[in-house]
């Protein structure tokens, strides 16, 4: 594999990967930027604004046909100028990172998730993906903050300790099982991190708008509190993540037991990497019961999310690391 | 039941179809007024509570995490025995709760089984109530469809026009599949849709239970085994044919699929250079199979990733490794060892150790070996190999002569030398073709060369394909039960003052249902085009009709009178 055409091809993926982290960390700036200048419109300013528009189309008026879309109504804000840029240097950041993966897996001639390595660059392209998913049909450009800091840590963590330039794969990883699982577990990977950024935030907000309601000093953290929507909304943006997200882990975890039968005579074995993904599944199993369940929604449900996540980084890093089982790709 | 209501149902502001009473059935009872039966249901309601599932799902994650951490007897049996040897005290403490077998103890079932008998008891009644009201019509419109959270209304010109906007309506709204209503009066349609999400609930629970069935299935009728062989060698699928052996309750371990495997070739390649220098990258063991005494033998390739099938069992390939072949000759000339003997790899690249016992010679001769397929070039560091393929084989032996001890009955292992009745006679190391003369004339040992040998895993599991289909649909009613969402669609005309006629369309969602808005807009959209003539367009009023606005987990903006209209579980 080491000829000296195919070295080139994964030094152009680095250079992709290098290319990106720099994109990223210019966007993150700019949505610091963006987020410092911002504030959410009270909730009496929303109202004032909705009643002065129905007002203004008046009882009586031509057929308007009635789409009403997200992005329409938004309310202008200050730091929009600095937001519109990281959007676009996060879309640039992005498409380099996505060559940078590619590249990656041409070079290896297979797909580029071998390595913990590899994984981390992909993880941290689905949680973009994610993200600017997100962004083409709901104003999320105030979460940006909270999206490309984590994705620059794990670029961080991946170029200095993970590096790793092998192109083959133990045998246990040959299967294109493989590809299936990995594929969804990285994606989920991804909207798992999108919904815990939405999960702190509503926590920090909903107990700074109770705090607000009566009438305590809001404390600290109000002023990460302002510049975010409504507690109801993160509320409904986390549930709407996580959501989407359940099925495709409990898929992920279904394609993993089809390869692990495959490879080792038996579909599940409570190797430690399994029990976790386990452990993952049932707490968000526990958190979309929470939701429905009386006295556990909100922020108990919240805080059963975030434990979920956890343990899904757990058996990322944790697993890898400390605990030895069959899964063997961590890289030597 | 003379109480519509499931025994326990989620209570949630968010549950159109959340019984009002549920909250107060569960807490108007105190077990201590009552007798046995009483304190049964009690227990039953509690049991079947959904604070209860949530409380025994979180249980059940934390119940799983000492079988993360500590060694597990199935998974790695030895790592428990040094476990307990190095905490001497904590040890035998977890043992005695199971704390070594997470996953068979009696308090992990426990758990498990609660929860699974909460599943049932919650489950089933809540969907049994759900298939009657699914029947049942869509509820009447409200009596003031404005305040439903999304309306829309337009006025249109003449009087007549109101019968054709109602069957308008009524035929849109059943070509988009709604079941429909319509009054006697031609007033009003009532639309209802989103069944499917408590089929997907009731579909998704009832293939977990499905999966708890088919685990069991294959717990008891499955059965596995683990076997090493060496190149040229083979076994039949019987008991004693195995190195391990483990078999459900209900298997008879007499009549196992009667097949059998020789290993014909090993071949393994690795990494040859980099620094992953020495990580396997390709094992293959090429295997002759006879499915059935007397049936044809066929030549089969088995991989990592690619077992065996035979019989409705697989072979897998787990591991490799080297067995050296030694011919031992004794002091009287006679050949008492001619055989190659399993060494277990220590480490990546293959340093290996085991055991050869010629007790047929006289004295008994035992050797322990590290076996090393590509040697160090300086040994100094001790016999360690550098590379696991066999470029440079050496054998490092420490030679016994006396007792070995096989006579005294109880078993030994094959792979260690009970040293205490033996006293050591030298120590040699040898490349393939080189003897030792051992000394006092015990003889000799040649260590003729070495072939690889491969440990395979012969499982059967009968419940597999059945957790497979379980679980194809327990992901598909999840998707149902996720995306699906129930929702109401009212259309009401009627008269104004002057003569023309008032249109309304409404929408209602009990939890968030982004699309519903859009619907509610393509209604009045598509009524009003109908209607063409002279439109006018009356208060737009938005309500949780954007992506924007919509809400989880929250009432719609109703107050008082409306309430009991607006609560979806009202079914007429
Ligand atoms: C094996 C354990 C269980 C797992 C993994 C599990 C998982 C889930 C999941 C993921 C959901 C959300 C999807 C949906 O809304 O359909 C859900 C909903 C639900 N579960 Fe379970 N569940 C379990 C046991 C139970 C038990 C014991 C009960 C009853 C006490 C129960 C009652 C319900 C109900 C009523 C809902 C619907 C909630 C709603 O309407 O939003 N489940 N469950």
């Amino acid at each position: 594999m080491n000829v000296s055409g195919s070295q080139t091809l994964v030094q152009y993926s680095n250079a992709l990967v290098y290319a990106a982290m720099i994109a990223y960390a210019a966007a993150m700036v700019a949505f610091a930027a963006s987020f410092a200048a911002r504030r959410e419109p009270t909730a009496a300013a929303v109202e004032a604004e909705a009643t002065q528009r129905s007002q203004s189309v008046g009882a009586v008026a031509t057929i308007s046909p009635p789409t009403v879309h997200a992005k329409t109504d938004r309310v202008s804000q200050p730091g929009d100028r600095a937001a519109n840029i990281a959007m676009s240097l996060t879309w640039l950041a992005t498409l380099s990172l996505l060559g940078g993966v590619v590249l990656r897996g041409v070079w290896a001639g297979r797909a580029p998730w071998g390595n913990m390595y590899e994984f981390s660059i992909t993880a941290a392209l689905a949680v973009s993906v994610v993200f600017l998913t997100m962004s083409v049909r709901t104003d999320v450009r105030w979460l940006g903050l909270f999206i490309v800091a984590p994705v620059l840590l794990t670029l961080g963590l991946a170029v200095t300790v993970l590096y790793n330039d092998t192109a083959q794969l133990v045998p246990a990883l040959k299967s294109y099982w493989l590809l299936i699982h990995v594929s969804a577990a990285v994606i989920s990977g991804g909207a798992f991190t999108v919904g815990a950024a939405f999960t702190t935030l509503y926590l920090i907000k909903s107990r700074v708008e109770d705090r607000e309601a009566a009438g305590v000093d809001p404390g600290r953290w109000s002023g990460v509190a302002q510049r975010v929507p409504s507690a109801t909304r993160l509320d409904t943006l986390a549930y709407r993540t996580f959501v989407f997200v359940f099925p495709l882990w409990t898929f992920a975890v279904v394609a993993g037991a089809i390869w692990a039968e495959n490879a080792w005579g038996r579909y599940w074995g409570w190797d430690p990497k399994e029990t976790w993904a386990f452990i993952t599944w049932v707490v968000f199993a526990g958190y979309l019961h929470a939701r429905a369940t009386a006295g556990w929604s909100g922020r108990r449900a919240a805080i059963i999310a975030l434990v979920g996540f956890g343990c899904f980084l757990f058996n990322y890093f944790g697993v890898n690391i400390w605990i030895t089982g069959l899964h063997s790709y961590a890289g030597r | 039941m003379t109480d519509p209501t499931p025994l326990a149902s989620p209570v949630n502001e968010a549950n159109i179809d959340a019984p009002a009473n549920a909250v107060s059935s569960a807490k108007t009872v105190t077990p201590m007024q009552l007798g046995f039966l009483g304190w049964l249901r009690w227990f039953w309601r509690q049991l079947t509570s959904m604070r209860i599932a949530l409380l025994l799902l979180l249980l059940l994650a934390l119940a799983s995490i000492p079988g993360s951490i500590l060694p597990q007897r199935g998974a790695a049996p030895l790592k428990v025995k040094e476990y307990l040897a190095t905490h001497e005290t904590l040890g035998p403490i977890l043992d005695r709760f199971g704390l070594f077998d997470v996953f068979a103890a009696p308090w992990f079932a426990a758990v498990y089984l609660l929860l699974f008998i909460s599943l049932t008891g919650c489950v089933l009644p809540r969907s049994l109530q759900h298939m009657r009201t699914a029947r049942a019509r869509p509820p009447a419109a409200p009596r003031n469809l404005s305040r439903l959270p999304l309306h829309r209304a337009f006025e249109t010109e003449p009087t007549e026009q109101a019968n054709s906007t109602i069957s308008d309506a009524e035929s849109y709204l059943k070509r988009k599949r709604w079941r429909v209503d319509v009054d006697h009066d031609g007033h009003w349609v009532a639309a209802e849709k989103g069944h499917l999400r408590e089929v997907g609930n009731l579909l998704f629970h009832i293939a977990l239970l499905c999966l708890l069935v088919a685990v069991g299935v294959g717990n008891l009728f499955g059965f596995k085994g683990q076997v090493i062989v060496r190149e040229g060698h083979g076994f039949s699928n019987q008991v004693t044919q195995y190195d391990t052996f483990s078999a459900g309750r209900l298997v008879d371990a007499s009549s196992l699929p009667p097949f059998s495997v020789r290993l014909d070739d090993f071949s393994a390649s690795y990494e040859t250079e980099g620094s992953q220098k020495g990580a396997p990258r390709e094992f293959s063991a090429t295997a002759t199979v006879i499915d059935e005494p007397g049936s044809k033998p066929r030549t089969e390739e088995i991989e990592v990733n690619a077992p065996l099938v035979t019989n409705g069992t697989k072979v897998f390939l787990l591991g490799h490794g080297y067995a050296p072949h030694f011919v031992i000759t004794d002091k009287r000339g006679q050949v008492v060892f001619d055989d190659s003997v399993v060494f277990l790899p220590q480490d990546g690249n293959f340093t290996s150790t085991g055991v050869i016992k010629a007790p047929d010679s006289i004295p008994q001769l035992g050797f322990q070996g590290v076996f090393t397929p590509t040697a160090p070039v300086d040994s100094s560091q001790g016999p360690r190999s550098i590379f696991p393929a066999s470029e440079d084989p050496a054998v490092f032996l420490a030679g016994y002569k006396g007792d070995l001890g096989l006579d005294t009955g109880t078993a030994q292992s094959v792979y260690s030398l009970d040293t205490t009745n033996l006293t050591q006679v030298g120590l040699k190391a040898l490349r393939p073709g080189e003897s030792w003369v051992l000394p006092n004339g015990l003889g000799t040992l040649k260590f003729t060369g070495v072939i690889e040998y491969g440990s395979f895993v012969v499982a059967r599991d009968p419940g597999k394909e059945a957790a497979l289909v379980a679980m194809m649909a327990a992901i598909g009613g999840l998707v149902l039960s996720l995306f699906v969402r129930r929702r109401r669609m009212w259309v009401r005309v009627s008269a104004t003052g002057d003569g023309r006629t008032l249109v309304e369309v409404a929408g209602l969602a009990r939890a968030e249902a982004p699309g519903l808005g859009v619907e509610v807009d393509e209604l009045a959209e598509h009524l009003q085009m109908a209607s063409a003539a002279s439109v006018r367009v009356l208060v737009e009023e938005s309500g949780g009709d954007s992506d924007e606005e919509s809400v989880v987990g929250h009432e719609p903006p109703s107050s008082g009178a409306d309430a009991a209209e607006l609560d979806l579980s009202q079914s007429t």
